[in-house]
């Protein structure tokens, strides 16, 4: 077969939707299509529902698929993390069994990482899998699952020997969300809203050829999925909107989307809604005080250079240079940016900034605003982490002393799970 | 908004720095600054020539090199890392003046001078009042036979005392704001003409006051007719300065992060502990987004955007704030030396310090921009 070029891949993508495309087909029929003919996610191998694409030509597809107004495949919440991760690590079973439900939609997956008793610390996690008989039974309990109780299979960081490290005694596995011993529970959060699950975790059993990579090597293969996590940090982060075509398949889309979103509909409020502040401020007439007009300036000047600060990585990127110290910063200044709005707000709403719902301002966004920044400089790493990550990977500064990877995890101090 | 640079630009700004590592060591920056005008005149014009420094963004029909408003600010950049004593930030002010406000024949008259460094130039806009701003002007120009002659007193004049050229900004008495505004040339052998170098807090950067009683000075442009190009003059200055300030905070961080990896206390580098690693990592996210604003401003100036007056304010606000910040950071890392007159890190941060108020502080531009923007 000769080279693959631009103007092949767009003829030969081209030709295969139009040849297949069509509105009133079922979602996952569709998506089906897509996963045999390897057009849904063209940069994997063909093997697996790919085409064995370069990253470059990617976009190609993509502009196919826009054109004729083509839904893709599903990659919504963590199903692209556990397809990711599978493709790299699992075996052809899994990849089997697991892969082309993944991409119809058929199955939801969730991340079993974090614990109550570790953060920022992934790596110290207690969940213990034993082995008995010829299954291996688990214990304990992860916090921060989104979507856990409409999962159907969740990726699972467990400790399998407490006599290694902490990094060598955990192992990677493919949990059974189906099944009595795991419990998800609505996590409340401060801002009222439940977007996760704490779940619960006791005596659920995995055959053991569910486990992923190598026994006591599960803390690579959670890098993997984290790895990819972070790549796809600003998609996940983006909203979602579906398509206003008419046909079953755009209504059924719209549905996923709607469901697959409601979790984070509080989002853009974490972020701060710099967008709402000018018209606020004027709404109220704060605009004509000094002090307000100087904050309203800080805050502006630091959402655009952050925004700047992203286009300039990106360039940097698209032009083949080695990435400099702009490509990473945003997490961290995305809170400096979600902390200022949060204060210039308040100063704009003024007695008001205590009232929230109908009597709140803006039927009570401003409210929410106030109570959901918080959560910008935590997840997906504090922003503690964040500047330990920034001094240490891109300054070069000493790493920071271990007190807890020489010696069995057993010895190591923890905290006590109620 | 193309917003990167090329691979020339890059290349560019590699040369530059080594270059200018060479010519402006430390050594020689205190060297410099500890002399009566602050630089070796015949240095800096032959620095000037090899480099082309003050041509960059005078376009070539005037002597210059026709580059733009990116490449002067990788320029100012560059000179603000290494520092460098000389008259760059004047003359390229007082050939941005004329660019924008003198006619055809003046352009070619006055520029070829100041692009090859033969003419140091000054812009003398800022009187006792500190006003950064058309308003602020009150000299008075008076017509006298088919010339002008100017009354009034200039201060914070940028290497005033070492000018040969000097523009002014002077205006039609009994008018005030834009209104009768003008801009004049004048030589520094001027009769009436007194100048006073003041004392100044950056050495790196000398300031005069120039007191006119009736000097005898040539019209550039149109009578009162100035507004539009002082302005634009000013606002193409604000970038220019911000590109020269993230430079400076870029050095400052860089060198503070050297010296904490190499100063030992209590048994290892001052680097291991969280708070100094903590307090990088924040100098790194203030100077990246300063410089994010300086590339955007440059990149809107050279691409003539509409909204360049609200952006180069953004600019130099980030900017002083960042520079500043840096400075002080960037002394306490350093601890007891960073504060001996031996240990260089005062020299940019007297630089930090007089670039941080120079052309308007960051609560003068935000309230400039929140203006822009109709706020």
């Amino acid at each position: 077969m000769s080279e693959r070029t631009e103007a092949s891949v767009r003829a030969e993508v081209r030709a295969w939707l139009e040849a297949n495309w069509n509105a009133e087909l079922s979602l996952v029929e569709w998506r089906g299509k897509l996963a045999d003919a390897g057009w849904g996610m063209p940069t994997w191998p063909k093997k697996w529902h790919g085409q064995d694409l370069p990253q470059a030509l990617a976009p190609v597809v993509e502009e196919e698929f826009k054109r004729i107004g083509a839904v893709g495949t599903a990659k919504a919440g963590i199903r692209l993390l556990a397809a990711a991760t599978i493709l790299d690590h699992g075996t052809d079973m899994h990849k089997e069994k697991f892969l082309r439900r993944i991409l119809t939609g058929e199955d939801t997956w969730c991340q079993l990482f974090s614990e109550p008793g570790s953060g920022s610390d992934l790596a110290g996690a207690m969940t213990r899998a034993e082995m008995r008989g010829n299954k291996w039974v688990v214990n304990g309990q992860k916090v921060w699952t989104t979507s856990a109780h409409k999962a159907d299979w969740g990726l699972l960081l467990a400790r399998t020997d407490w006599d290694a490290p902490k990094h060598q005694g955990l192992s990677y596995f493919i949990l059974d969300m189906r099944q009595p011993g795991v419990v998800a529970q609505p996590l409340r959060q401060m801002n009222g809203h439940a977007s996760f699950n704490q779940v619960f975790i006791t005596d659920a059993e995995i055959a053991p050829e569910f486990q992923m990579g190598k026994l006591g090597e599960g803390w690579k293969v959670a890098t993997t999925t984290l790895m990819h996590e972070r790549r796809n940090a600003d998609g996940l982060r983006s909203w979602a909107t579906g398509s206003t075509r008419q046909g079953r398949i755009y209504d059924e889309e719209r549905a996923e989307i709607a469901t697959v979103m409601e979790p984070y509909k509080w989002y853009p409020q974490r972020a701060g809604r710099v967008d709402l502040i000018v018209e606020r401020a004027k709404a109220t007439g704060r605009n004509t005080d000094p002090v307000v007009r100087q904050e309203i300036a800080r805050l502006l000047t630091m959402s655009k250079a952050a925004e700047w600060t992203a286009r300039r990585a990106r360039a940097a990127q698209e032009q083949g240079r080695a990435q400099g110290p702009e490509g990473s910063l945003g997490k961290l200044v995305s809170s400096h940016v979600a902390r200022q709005a949060a204060r210039v707000h308040t100063m704009i709403s003024g007695a008001d900034a205590m009232l929230s719902g109908e009597d709140g301002p803006l039927n009570g966004v401003i409210a929410e605003i106030l109570i959901s920044v918080p959560a910008t400089s935590i997840a997906g790493g504090t922003d503690e982490i964040q500047r330990n990550i920034i001094s240490e990977r891109v300054l070069g500064m000493p790493k920071e002393p271990s007190f807890d990877t020489g010696k069995p995890f057993r010895d190591v101090p923890k905290n006590t799970v109620a | 908004m193309r917003f990167s640079f090329s691979d020339e630009q890059e290349e560019f700004r590699l040369v530059l720095r080594r270059f200018l590592a060479g010519k402006s060591p430390t050594t020689e920056v205190r060297r410099q600054m500890a002399t009566e005008q602050g630089f070796d005149r015949e240095a800096w014009r032959k620095l000037n020539q090899e480099m082309g420094l003050t041509a960059v963004h005078i376009p070539e029909t005037y002597g210059g090199q026709g580059f733009g408003d990116v490449e002067l600010g990788i320029v100012m950049e560059e000179a603000g890392r290494a520092l460098v004593c000389a008259p760059l930030l004047a003359s390229v002010l007082a050939a941005t003046a004329i660019l924008h406000g003198a006619n055809e024949e003046q352009k070619r008259r006055l520029l070829p001078a100041i692009a090859t460094g033969d003419k140091i130039a000054t812009f003398a806009f800022t009187e006792a009042n500190g006003r950064w701003d058309a308003g602020g002007v009150a000299m008075t120009a008076t017509p006298a036979g088919g010339k002008f002659r100017l009354d009034g007193t200039k201060s914070f004049v940028l290497d005033g005392c070492a000018a040969d050229l000097i523009v002014v900004a002077a205006r039609k008495p009994g008018t005030n704001g834009d209104d009768g505004l003008s801009l004049f040339a004048v030589p520094s052998d001027a009769k009436e003409l007194e100048r006073k170098p003041l004392q100044v807090l950056d050495p790196t950067r000398k300031l005069a006051r120039l007191t006119f009683n009736g000097v005898e000075a040539e019209l550039i442009g149109e009578e009162g007719k100035a507004a539009a190009a002082f302005a634009r003059t000013l606002t193409l200055a604000t970038v220019y300065l911000a590109s020269e300030m993230v430079g400076g905070a870029e050095r400052l961080r860089e060198d503070a992060l050297a010296y904490a990896k190499m100063r030992m206390q209590f048994g290892r580098p001052i680097a291991a502990f969280q708070s100094m690693k903590h307090k990088q990592a924040d100098m790194l996210v203030e100077v990246e987004l300063a410089k994010s604003a300086a590339y955007y401003a440059a990149a809107a100036a050279a691409e003539g955007d509409d909204d360049l007056p609200a952006l180069a304010s953004l600019a130099k606000a980030a900017a002083s704030d960042a520079y500043m910040q840096t400075a002080i950071h960037a002394i306490q890392i350093h601890g007891g030396i960073g504060f001996t007159f031996d240990n260089d890190t005062h020299l940019w941060f007297k630089r930090a310090k007089a670039s941080e108020v120079f052309l308007g502080d960051a609560h003068h531009h935000r309230e400039l921009m929140m203006r822009h923007w109709n706020v």
